[in-house]
């Protein structure tokens, strides 16, 4: 079982009701692509992905980034049952989509970046230690179905 | 994953543009690590006060970033530019090399922190190559 303390949810729900997905969502995926771009081999059908600037500007790119960033909404107003919240979307990662669980850790490293980004000083090393500790949570979710 | 040309362009570009914030760089990048991984305060055991921006923290920070600095200036021979630093790291301070890529993750995020508009993805893909590479080259000593 997780715990939260009082301030750690207050921190979250605080945080990510300043962030937009819409937002957010497409600069965290393209940044992933980008700065991995092992991970290009998941979107196959994405169209021209084959440039920074291409994938910065390709729509596919923004529209999943957002599918992938709004499904943590789930994990921000589920906090105290994570692992029961993203059970089904573990195993769709896992027995579907065949995405390799390492992603989940890369992702949540680039969401970081991207949010620290956005809020500068303001994300500061406390807010970035609960952020982190929320992040960690959830990739252990999302990989709890793969074996 | 060894540097590109390009890599090493975009670094020196980049590190022209954000050296000059060094210090404060390093001092945030290790007042992040300390909090957000506290195991990792077990190597400055000796120091009054880990708090973020604290007097030591600062000052090694400056230090990190001189090390940082160093390998910008010998990217074409990293792991030659940073024997000593890396017979430093292997024989005396014998810090565990996964501290490495901590401390890099910590300093990515000061540099978006610090340049969210420099620190674009094709910047954050060249500085986060060449931290690993930094990392791989200060690890070089150890076995």
């Amino acid at each position: 079982m997780v715990d939260w303390t009082d301030a750690e949810r207050s921190a979250i729900v605080g945080l990510w009701g300043k962030i937009s997905v819409d937002e957010i969502g497409p600069q965290a995926l393209a940044r992933v692509l980008i700065v991995y771009p092992w991970t290009q081999r998941y979107f196959g059908s994405f169209g021209d992905v084959s440039t920074a600037a291409a994938i910065m500007g390709n729509p596919k790119v923004a529209a999943h980034g957002k599918v992938v960033c709004g499904a943590l909404d789930k994990a921000v107003k589920n906090m105290g049952n994570i692992l029961a919240t993203y059970k089904s979307l573990s195993e769709t990662h896992a027995n579907k989509l065949f995405v390799d669980p390492e992603n989940f850790r890369v992702l949540a490293d680039v969401l970081t970046i991207v949010i620290a980004a956005k809020f500068g000083a303001a994300f500061t090393p406390e807010i970035q230690a609960t952020w982190q500790k929320f992040m960690k949570v959830v990739v252990a979710a999302m990989s709890s179905r793969y074996f | 994953m060894s540097l590109t040309a390009k890599d090493k362009k975009m670094v020196k570009a980049f590190w022209a543009k954000v050296s000059g914030k060094a210090e404060d760089i390093g001092c945030d990048a290790l007042s992040r690590m300390l909090v957000v991984y506290p195991q990792t305060k077990t190597y400055f055991s000796h120091w009054k006060d880990l708090s973020p921006g604290s007097a030591p923290v600062r000052k090694h920070g400056g230090t990190i970033m001189g090390g940082i600095s160093l390998a910008v200036a010998s990217i074409d021979d990293i792991s030659a530019g940073l024997l000593s630093l890396s017979e430093l790291h292997a024989f005396q301070l014998r810090i565990d090399p996964a501290n490495f890529k901590i401390l890099s993750h910590n300093i990515l995020v000061v540099l978006a922190v610090l340049f969210p508009n420099d620190f674009n993805p094709e910047a954050h893909v060249a500085m986060d190559k060449f931290l690993a590479a930094v990392g791989r080259a200060l690890s070089e000593k150890y076995r």
